[in-house]
């Protein structure tokens, strides 16, 4: 298993510098995504880790199994639906990254176990 | 079931000044809202307000928002607060369904405020699903709250306020803004946004847009093209830019899905975003004691939402039995601000849109 580790520079999106806001240091939280390790901060979402990541594509098209990423950010667009945990359909721009999660791309409507 | 005198849905600038001045009243206040905070979009506007005092002007959306929780707060013995929590139903006998840690909840309503808010359009070109290509609000979001970047490299589409200030954001955060599309010959917005990107050397292209986006599994170029006095596209004007982010800033539309779930009288009306309820002048709707406030009535600027919250609020607590003995005093000075804010060539639009929408028991 491959482990990625937040720093400044290639791959990682994070601000650091704000003229008007602060971001700081937060404590670093540990997922997997698609069998990847991965790390965000304590307030991200599940998909602002990922795009902190450089990763955009979150889902797939049922039909056509065209890439989804982010649209609204704001649980409206359904547009970043991701199994998380084992379960489909979870809108991961407004559901909080927790330690331990596991994320997977969803391909299709999902399975409910 | 529980009941509620005073059920309000969402915690958005709007919501938040109804709250408080129904609970002025001595009204009891439920306000639910879907976020795990409440201030709506406020909270990830890091600039600073136009209008007057009475609206917050000179301050930015983020303090703004902060102001008026805890207005609310000051309040806490009268209103409830329930975060996280999303309204999935409105039924005919005032009751709504409510969605809370994976259980339903029903609450019976004497009055109700709905304060939804607004949702990102979309714009109709080739592969505008890549990743990559965001609303304006995701990008406000993602940068303002998460302290994440959209990407490095830019084009805005719409040069309405939203994408002229959020723009000038995007530097802010260190992000190339390689240039701002307009499709009508003139920038929507205020000048003194759009010349303080053209200060920082942005390109704001007029009769200008995007053709198609291009990528694999993410946006990475795009084609622009522009377009003649009749909006159509010009042949050989084509040209590719290099991005890895899109930003659509084409306007917002009203989320009146609860609105029509309960029956409420609606219209199409372009000036205003979209689908929106008709209202009296103290924005009832034509369901009786359900009152609307804010963008999901209109889209407007967060200032009306906040005037139109604190009429709503009034005038919904004064419909159970909690009337003021200052009452229309208040409520004409209400409407007198949102003229005020409605004034000038700017607000020509919404007031268009406005009239198709009055009531006739109160025009």
């Amino acid at each position: 298993m491959i482990s990625l580790i937040l720093v400044e520079g290639v791959n990682n999106l994070r601000i650091f510098k704000h003229p008007i806001l602060d971001f700081p240091k937060k404590k670093v939280i540990h997922f997997q995504f698609d069998g990847v390790e991965f790390s965000g901060v304590e307030g991200d979402t599940i998909a602002s880790a990922l795009y902190a990541n450089g990763i955009k594509k979150l889902s797939e098209s049922v039909e056509r199994h065209r890439a989804r990423g982010l649209y609204c950010a704001i649980g409206n667009c359904s547009s970043c639906y991701m199994t998380v945990d084992h379960i489909p359909n979870i809108k991961t721009c407004v559901t909080p990254l927790s330690e331990g999660m596991i994320v997977e791309s969803q391909i299709g409507k999902g399975v409910i176990r | 079931m529980t009941n509620k005198e005073l059920i309000i849905v969402g915690g958005g600038p709007a919501g938040l000044a109804a709250a408080y001045t129904a609970a002025k009243t001595g009204c009891h206040v439920l306000l639910i809202d879907r976020n795990p905070q409440m201030g709506g979009q406020l909270i990830k506007q890091t600039h600073k307000f136009f209008g007057s005092e009475k609206q917050f002007a000179k301050t930015r959306g983020l303090n703004i928002a902060k102001k008026l929780i805890s207005d609310v707060e000051t309040c806490s013995d009268r209103i409830e607060i329930i975060c996280d929590a999303t309204v999935v139903g409105l039924y005919a006998d005032q009751v709504v369904n409510v969605l809370h840690n994976e259980k339903y909840y029903k609450y019976h309503f004497d009055a109700l405020i709905i304060a939804t808010g607004a949702g990102e359009k979309m714009l109709a070109f080739e592969n505008n699903d890549l990743p990559g290509i965001y609303g304006a609000g995701a990008v406000q979001t993602l940068m303002n709250l998460y302290g994440v970047l959209p990407g490095q490299n830019i084009v805005m589409v719409g040069s309405g306020n939203i994408g002229l200030i959020v723009s000038y954001q995007l530097i802010q955060a260190g992000v190339h803004v390689k240039a701002l599309l307009e499709a009508a010959p003139k920038i929507g917005g205020y000048k003194v946004h759009a010349s303080k990107l053209r200060r920082l050397g942005v390109d704001i292209l007029t009769q200008t847009t995007i053709q198609r986006a291009i990528g694999n599994g993410c946006v990475n170029q795009i084609e622009t093209i522009e377009l003649d006095d009749s909006w159509k596209p010009i042949k050989g004007t084509e040209k590719l830019i290099d991005v890895d982010a899109v930003c659509i800033a084409v306007g917002l539309s009203p989320l009146y899905q609860l609105l029509a779930m309960g029956g409420a009288e609606l219209k199409y009306v372009p000036e205003l975003g979209g689908m929106v309820p008709i209202v009296d002048g103290l924005h009832q709707t034509t369901i009786n004691n359900i009152f609307v406030a804010g963008d999901v009535a209109g889209v407007e600027e967060a200032s009306s939402a906040i005037v139109e919250g604190y009429l709503s609020g009034l005038a919904a607590a004064a419909k159970i039995g909690y009337q003021q003995p200052d009452y229309q005093k208040s409520i004409a000075d209400y409407q007198q601000q949102l003229k005020n804010l409605r004034s000038g060539p700017f607000g020509a639009k919404i007031r268009a849109g406005l009239k198709k929408v009055e009531a006739k028991t109160n025009a």
